[in-house]
This record gives structure tokens, C-alpha cells and sequence, in this order.
């Protein structure tokens, strides 16, 4: 296997590593979306320090030159971090469409409660009101 | 001197009522607040028919978010103290009095956290959760050179400081366990106090046996990225934690 491949892996992952701690440090990414990064990062890495390791998936898997083997593993994360990233998106989309209509509710219950303490309420508007004209 | 007790509830309507109860007969100066987790069952109803106020998640966040949730609303609503007590009977309201007295009565205590290891309790729990317990123990104690001996000992009261810095921020993952690194973060003084608590009343818990191993690992690795999180909360005239504006 040619040094200068292993040696961009290895740099590349390690930066990889680096990075996802930093952001976490940082608060910009949460631990549970880490986790799955961190351990690409390493399996990624080891698989680029050791050469022998490297060898034998890639024959294991039937590959001929080893770093495409390295690819593979690579893409298989890849793959694994995007179905992660599709189920993180539908829990979002459901806890919004619940907040969108907890809070329908709640300005429902505060109308309801103004008109019976016959408050001074301002007039049922469309959500996304036209400015009052000049 | 202002205390409220939060009361944390996940599908619990067969002892949550008994809780408040409990709380309000045991430790009648503390505020009753029942943080409903979403929950698909009585909850709700059972807390607020035993005088509990009630705030209910329109989802379910974990007990981390509910947890939080009663500090927002401690420090909202002005109280001096606030006490975790777990909806599902594990906490026995009558140490409410043991941990005030700790808290208010230990100089530069911040935090009293109920401890069932510090002295010979009637407390067992299954093996894969004690070896758990034994290794965050170690971790955490090395880590604060303090001795922790309960780490996922939810039974605990804070004065001001910790409302305020709970309020801001909470662990979403492991609270307990991470709670403690922040604690520690901020420079906050945690001190254990013996209780004893009792297994689970009714329900299920979050953990269940076949997770115990997973559950651990998961929560050591936790421990290890938010180490290198450091300071956390935000300080006024910071740039807010959250924005829409970043794109990264």
C-alpha cells in the first residue's frame, strides 16, 4: 500500500477527530450526534495506522488494492450518519408539528380566557398578518 | 425563604399522587411543582388532583428536560430552594428536612445530593447497575477529587446558584451523572448526605436490564466529550447559547 494514501488518511481522520471534539467543546454539536462521528473517525483512523489491519478486511471483503477497502468502510459510516441524520430529522418534524399545535392551543385558551374576563383583545388575525395600512 | 420541590413524572399515575401527597404531609413548606414528561397515562390528573402545581411538556424531553423545566420555573418564580423528587416514590420526602438542614447549615454548599451508599442502607440494586454506579463513582471522584459515592442519585437540592445555573443549562443525556461535572465546572460546592430510598413503586424504569452495559458505556463516553466542554452556562452580555443566525 503506498505511504502517501495512508498518510492523508491518517491526517485526514485525525483532523476529523480533532474537529467533532472541538465543535462538541464549542456546544455547537450535541454528544449523541458525536458519538456516531467519533467512532467513524476512529475506526477510520485505525484502520489507516494499521496497515495489517487494512489488509485483512480487504481480503476478507474481497478487494484487491487495499485503500479501497478503507473507501468502503468510509461509505458505510457515511451511509450509517445519514439514516441517523433521516431519523433525527422525522423526530423533528413530529416534536414541531406537536409545539405548532400546543401553542394553537394555548393562544385558543388565552382568547377564550380574555373574551370571559372581558378584556380588551386585539381581533383574530391570519398567522401571517398583512401590516395595517398606511 | 422560598422552597419548591419538583416533582419530575413519566407515566407515574400510580404514585405520583401518593408523592405529592407525601411532600406537602412531611415537608409542608416546600411548593409542590409536577413536571408532566408527556405522559400517555393519568399523570396529570393524579398530580393536580393531590394539589400539585402542574406544568405538562407537550412531548416527551427525557428527564433532563423535565428536570429543567422545574428549574426554569424555580428561578422564574423567585424561590430560594429546589429539591428533586422523583415522581415514581424512590425519594422519601421525609429526608426533605435532612437535606435543607445540610444545605442551609454547611458554609459554601451550593448543592446537597441524597446519597444511599454513604452508610449501610437497605438499597440494592441489580449487579450490571451497581458495577455501573461503582465505575461512575470512581470517574467522577477522580475527576472532582471529591468523593462521590451516588452519581445517579437524582435526590438533590440547590440553593440560588444552582437554580440560576440549572435554569440556563441541563444535560439532555445522563443529567445525574453529567450534572455533577458541571457542578464542578462552575466552581458550585455539592455535598452528600445518607438517605435511603426505596426500589421503584410502580412503572418501568427508563433503564432497562439488558441495557445496563450499553447504558454505561454510552454514559462514560458522555462523560469524557462533555469533559472537554468545559464552562458551559452563559454568562449576561455573552452571546446568546442559542441563535438562528449561525449558520455553523
Amino acid at each position: 500500500m503506498d505511504s502517501r494514501i495512508q498518510v492523508l488518511a491518517i491526517v485526514v481522520t485525525s483532523i476529523l477527530f480533532l474537529l467533532i471534539l472541538e465543535l462538541v467543546r464549542r456546544r455547537r454539536l450535541m454528544e449523541r450526534y458525536a458519538l456516531l462521528w467519533l467512532i467513524s473517525a476512529l475506526v477510520l483512523l485505525n484502520l489507516a495506522i494499521w496497515r495489517n489491519l487494512l489488509e485483512d478486511l480487504a481480503s476478507t471483503l474481497g478487494i484487491v488494492y487495499p485503500p479501497n477497502a478503507l473507501f468502503v468502510v468510509a461509505f458505510g459510516f457515511v451511509l450509517a450518519l445519514l439514516l441517523h441524520f433521516s431519523l433525527a430529522i422525522s423526530r423533528l418534524s413530529d416534536e414541531t408539528k406537536i409545539l405548532a399545535q400546543e401553542v394553537a392551543r394555548v393562544d385558543q385558551e388565552l382568547r377564550a380566557a380574555r373574551a370571559e374576563s372581558g378584556a380588551e383583545a386585539p381581533a383574530a388575525q391570519p398567522s401571517v398578518a398583512e401590516p395595517p395600512p398606511r | 425563604m422560598r422552597k419548591l420541590a419538583i416533582v419530575p413524572a413519566y407515566n407515574e399515575e400510580g404514585s405520583v399522587g401518593r408523592v405529592v401527597a407525601d411532600i406537602r404531609q412531611r415537608a409542608p413548606g416546600f411548593d409542590v411543582l409536577v413536571v408532566d414528561d408527556g405522559s400517555t397515562d393519568a399523570t396529570a390528573r393524579e398530580a393536580e388532583a393531590a394539589g400539585a402545581t402542574l406544568l405538562q411538556h407537550p412531548f416527551n424531553l427525557g428527564i433532563g428536560g423535565a428536570v429543567q423545566s422545574g428549574f426554569k420555573y424555580a428561578a422564574r418564580h423567585g424561590y430560594d430552594i429546589a429539591v428533586q423528587v422523583d415522581g415514581d416514590g424512590q425519594h422519601d420526602p421525609g429526608y426533605l428536612t435532612k437535606l435543607l438542614d445540610a444545605l442551609c447549615n454547611t458554609p459554601g454548599t451550593d448543592m446537597v445530593c441524597g446519597t444511599r451508599f454513604r452508610e449501610r442502607t437497605g438499597y440494592r440494586a441489580p449487579l450490571a447497575r451497581r458495577v455501573g454506579m461503582i465505575v461512575f463513582s470512581i470517574v467522577l471522584s477522580a475527576i472532582t477529587r471529591q468523593r462521590i459515592t451516588d452519581p445517579t442519585s437524582g435526590f438533590r437540592m440547590a440553593n440560588r446558584r444552582g437554580i440560576e445555573l440549572f435554569a440556563r443549562d441541563y444535560p439532555h443525556d445522563y443529567p445525574e451523572v453529567e450534572a455533577i461535572l458541571m457542578i464542578h465546572a462552575h466552581r458550585l460546592r455539592l455535598l452528600e448526605v445518607p438517605v435511603e430510598m426505596s426500589q421503584r413503586d410502580s412503572g418501568r424504569s427508563s433503564i432497562g436490564k439488558g441495557h445496563s452495559v450499553y447504558y454505561m458505556i454510552k454514559v462514560l463516553l458522555a462523560i469524557l466529550v462533555g469533559l472537554f466542554r468545559g464552562r458551559v452556562a452563559v454568562e449576561p452580555g455573552e452571546d446568546a447559547p442559542v441563535s438562528a443566525q449561525r449558520s455553523i
